[in-house]
């Protein structure tokens, strides 16, 4: 082969996965806890003084769904969940993320004000919209965010009977979405 | 009206320049000299034409921003009436549709001054030249016609604009597109008289002769450019920092390592007719990495604080148009390259060979810019994971590329032609090299604190900075008019030099203080204090904002109040900063105001810095422009009488 | 002669250079980067008091700086970590400065954020199999570079002859250099 071909044929090459990454999100972030188990953890919940956590969901296949009230995304999602919870014998349990924003007042507060506000204006949001979830965990300062790679709200996991993650949706979840992947996954993971 | 007048405009220069691009490169196909010199002819006048438009048009989408015509979409989304005149007419480049206008202007001046100062090439050439030029307007025309048009309407009209991005309110974003566009824009000059070469088959040294003023002009304003952008994001971020390796300011420095190399490279094919196929290749490599910059810059391919706001089907077009203008030039080199003859001959070690060591190294350099930017988009494209590659990467990778690049810079300046003596240039070398040796070792000691990493940096900057010197003292002595190329050459050595000693002073010696300050409070880098004596709040023809007013003193001295704001635009939720910085021949002294830390405001953290050497970043840069300035001027390229016979 | 002066300019200018270096220096020295609060350089009523730190360990804030500025802000436009304004950034950086506390290496806190994020997070990519061609791949072309360099050169001296002068040229040449 021709020296001279070599410019051509590596700038041919160049543009191939020029167009290849046209088509890709550069700023979506696959996650690498997949196939991993889901991190534990302890949080109170949204209805009282019992903590949860995610050994409780053992031997179930369960959705776990990151939220916030101010998260305007999540108002998208929200009826598609609760239509979701409704029709099907899956648990959703919510992480309410950092609910008290830096700007809010109440982020000066002590951390039980801080929580009963969050409770609150949480409770007051589910009333309107409907409320998917078996229970909602409250992660306040985002650690439990961080330890699960929760970049954005919202964001949806699926966990099997395991307690290893088997799936993770960065952004809202549409009804074809539920339809295409999580709900064959998930009848997959309860046949195990 | 006059958007749509200007719209207009646009498609008939589309057509002009369709015209320009066709006929010409035909006339020089044909057979028949009676037909050639007709459609040759036909370039000039073409090109003339095509910028009258173009300008018009570029003219009415001015006229709709100073008019505050919010009945046009691009209008209602970068500008508002309460924005300074200035601004509102530098908004016809803030966004995406308008600085393609401005390309597209600047592509038509080009290929009008090409036009106009082309009067000892000969007709075919011409023509090739603006033919290719015209191919290229066309391809652009179309894609603001298509997918980018700046003179939408927005109906209903809106009440007001969204106003200018405040981080583009300010006099250096101002230039800095222009100045960079220029040099993008510039380098398809070079790229053109490449083809027009490989077209005729007559690549020799009055090719690069011809080529080379275009080139080192280009280059200049590229330096221009990517040094204002730089300067921008030292004073507007807050941080002082001046240079993040971000796709886009990568996008910028890869057409400028190529056209240096490009600069050099003509140099040896002007003088001895060598290394013509290499020099034609990065010539159009050149041009290909402006474009690719196009690209990279408006597709949304790549994350970037730069990024103008992406649209996928933009991308394709741009991709489409570099697939066509690169791959067809690469086959045509492909094609004609072989048959190029081989030139003069040079000894293993001659400035030919220094010359050459250049461009590879330079070449070298660019490839790893380039493949650490677009890595991170191989391996997604390949489902290989994700991963990041930012300034650690191109920290360790390009500086040591470009050692080698700057130490040979002297030594390939005293290298005699065609034959020389490695012992000769040492010889005539030793005593720059023990100076700067001297320098090296002693001035660490003096600025802060030795390191190996000063020392290195320093011996650089000073063999560069002495090398260049002695070689202006050496030939001052001889007899003879010294043109404008020499002074050219080694003022912009010079200003390499002093950007090397700049970078590695700023690094090794920068102090930063992050502090929480009351009214009151000093901060001491020795032998300076910052005190902060009050804050004020001011108001802005669209801002509002809170000033402090720090004073500096040197030994109990004052020199300077600094003023840092931190400004909330009406338009934008996002604060801006506005260092207050006193700058002097050898270092920066830089307070930015972060946030305020009580409810009364009366407290806030700040960061005080004092930058050795940063001074030295601009000046070296503009020492560049001024040595490209020096070289383009000279007397042989402005010969325009003689007239070469087809 | 002129070698001579040259030399001797060359030399002047060396001591002029350092001798107006060190001047500059007294001037421009700078305190060697230390976190440690200066005392007041006078007081007249009323005190002078040196701004406090904003970090409340700058032990810890230096080496935070460091290790952020290998880390890329997961939802910025490119930035790194140390920089970002970013909520997720501030939070990111408590954590960071958590695992300082608790002792941890340098790799280990790039191995919590990986172990979270991917390898997404590192602006300085792990030197793997993945990443060889990019690591080494500018230095291996180089080299290559380099090869073909001196294989060409030295090809074209033994392709291009040099000219040699018949005794009759070389006359006429001698004749026209005397003018």
């Amino acid at each position: 082969m021709k020296k001279v071909l070599i410019p051509l044929i590596l700038f041919l090459g160049l543009v191939v996965f020029l167009a290849i990454g046209l088509q890709r999100d550069p700023r979506e972030i696959p996650s690498p806890l997949l196939n991993k188990p889901a991190p534990e953890f302890s949080l109170s919940t949204l209805e009282g003084d019992e903590k949860f956590s995610p050994a409780q969901m053992q031997g179930k296949v369960w959705m776990f769904n990151v939220w916030a009230t101010w998260c305007v995304a999540c108002r998208e999602e929200h009826p598609v969940l609760v239509a979701f919870a409704q029709k099907h014998n899956v648990p959703i349990v919510g992480l309410s993320y950092k609910e008290i924003q830096p700007q809010d007042e109440a982020a000066k507060a002590s951390p039980e004000v801080k929580l009963q506000v969050a409770r609150e204006r949480s409770v007051v949001w589910l009333k309107s919209h409907g409320n998917p979830y078996v229970t909602s965990v409250m992660d306040l300062d985002g650690r439990v965010g961080i330890h699960y790679g929760v970049y954005g709200v919202p964001e949806t996991y699926i966990i099997d009977k395991q307690g290893v993650i088997r799936y993770k949706r960065v952004g809202v979840v549409t009804p074809e979405l539920l339809a295409d992947k999580i709900l064959p996954l998930i009848n997959e993971l309860n046949k195990s | 009206m006059i958007p749509e007048l200007g719209h207009f405009a646009l498609i008939l220069a589309a057509l002009v320049a369709l015209i320009q691009g066709v006929l010409p490169l035909t006339g020089t196909m044909l057979r028949d000299p009676q037909q050639q010199v007709v459609l040759q002819s036909l370039a000039r006048p073409t090109a003339a034409l095509q910028c009258v438009l173009v300008a018009f048009a570029f003219g009415a989408l001015a006229t709709s921003f100073l008019s505050n015509d919010f009945s046009v979409s691009y209008v209602a989304q970068h500008s508002n009436s309460l924005l300074p005149k200035a601004y509102q007419f530098a908004a016809v480049w803030g966004g995406h549709e308008g600085s393609l206008l401005l390309w597209v202007l600047l592509l038509a001046v080009w290929t009008l001054a090409v036009a106009l100062f082309s009067r000892s090439l000969p007709l075919d050439m011409v023509a090739r030249v603006i033919g290719v030029l015209g191919l290229i307007s066309v391809g652009f025309l179309l894609f603001i016609l298509t997918t980018s048009n700046p003179f939408e309407r927005l109906l209903p009209a809106a009440l007001d604009g969204r106003d200018l991005n405040p981080l583009l309110q300010d006099p250096g974003l101002v230039i800095h597109p222009p100045m960079l566009y220029m040099g993008y824009v510039g380098m398809s000059v070079a790229f053109a008289f490449a083809v027009a070469a490989l077209l005729s088959g007559r690549l020799d040294a009055a090719w690069a002769r011809w080529s080379r003023p275009w080139t080192v002009i280009a280059w200049t304003f590229l330096t221009f450019g990517i040094g204002l952008g730089s300067w921008w994001a030292y004073y507007e971020l807050g941080w002082g920092g001046w240079w993040f390796w971000d796709p886009v300011e990568n996008a910028s420095l890869m057409p400028w390592l190529v056209g240096t190399a490009l600069i050099h490279s003509l140099m040896v094919t002007e003088k001895r007719g060598s290394f013509k196929a290499w020099t034609v290749l990065l010539a159009i490599a050149a041009f290909s990495l402006s474009l690719l910059g196009t690209f990279l810059v408006r597709s949304g391919v790549l994350t970037s604080v730069h990024a103008f706001a992406s649209d996928p089907k933009r991308g394709v077009f741009v991709l489409i148009f570099l697939a066509v203008v690169v791959g067809s030039s690469l086959t045509l080199f492909a094609w004609r390259a072989p048959r190029v003859t081989l030139g003069g001959r040079m000894g293993l070690v001659s400035r030919e060979s220094f010359l050459l060591a250049n461009s590879v190294l330079l070449v070298v350099a660019t490839a790893a810019v380039l493949l650490g930017t677009i890595y991170p988009l191989i391996i997604d494209a390949l489902n290989l994971g994700k991963l990041s590659v930012g300034p650690p990467y191109f920290n360790a990778v390009f500086a040591p590329l470009l050692v080698p690049t700057v130490f040979l810079m002297i030594p390939g300046s005293v290298a005699r032609w065609r034959d020389a003596k490695v012992r000769e240039i040492a010889h005539d070398l030793r005593w720059t090299a023990l100076a700067a040796l001297v320098l090296a070792v002693a001035l660490p000691f003096v600025l802060g604190g030795w390191s190996f990493g000063a020392a290195f940096g320093l011996f650089l900057g000073c063999w560069g900075a002495l090398g260049t010197l002695q070689q202006v003292l050496d030939r001052v002595r001889k007899p003879g008019r010294i043109g404008a190329s020499f002074w050219g050459q080694h003022v912009a050595h010079l200003g390499m030099a002093v950007l090397v000693i700049g970078i590695t002073g700023v690094k090794r010696y920068e102090v930063e203080r992050d502090v929480r300050m009351q009214v009151g409070d000093v901060v001491t880098i020795a032998p300076y204090t910052f005190r902060l004596d009050s804050f004020s709040d001011v108001r802005g023809p669209n801002y509002k904002a809170v000033r402090a007013d720090v004073q500096v003193l040197r030994n109990a001295e004052l020199i300077e109040v600094l003023q840092p704001e931190k400004r909330r635009y009406f338009s934008s939720a996002m604060p801006m900063t506005e260092a207050g910085i006193d700058s002097g021949f050898m270092r920066d002294l830089y307070v930015s105001l972060g946030e305020p830390l009580n409810d009364a405001r009366t407290e806030w953290s700040m960061r005080v810095y004092y930058k050795p050497f940063v001074p030295w970043l601009w000046g070296g840069t503009l020492l560049m422009v001024l040595g490209g300035v020096l070289a383009a001027l000279d007397r042989r390229y402005r010969k325009f009488t003689q007239r070469v016979n087809t | 002669m002129k070698q001579l002066f040259v030399r001797g300019v060359m030399r002047l200018c060396a001591v002029l250079l350092a001798g107006g270096s060190v001047s500059f220096g007294v001037y421009a020295q700078p305190a060697a980067p230390t976190a440690a609060v200066q005392v007041p350089l006078m007081s007249s009523t009323p005190a002078v008091r040196e701004a406090a730190p904003m970090a409340e360990d700058p032990q810890i804030e230096a080496r935070l700086v460091d290790i952020s500025q290998e880390l890329r802000c997961l939802v910025c436009q490119n930035e790194s970590l140390a920089s970002s304004h970013a909520e997720l950034a501030d939070d990111l950086r408590r954590e960071v400065r958590d695992l300082i506390r608790q002792g941890k290496t340098d790799q280990e806190i790039k191995d919590f954020l990986v172990a979270r994020y991917g390898d997404f997070v590192l602006y300085r990519p792990e030197v793997k199999p993945l990443t060889w061609v990019l690591w080494f791949g500018p230095f291996v072309l180089l080299l290559v570079a380099a090869v073909f360099l001196g294989v060409y050169l030295r090809q074209r001296r033994q392709q291009l002859a040099p000219a040699v002068l018949s005794d009759e040229e070389r006359a006429r040449a001698q004749q026209w250099l005397k003018g």
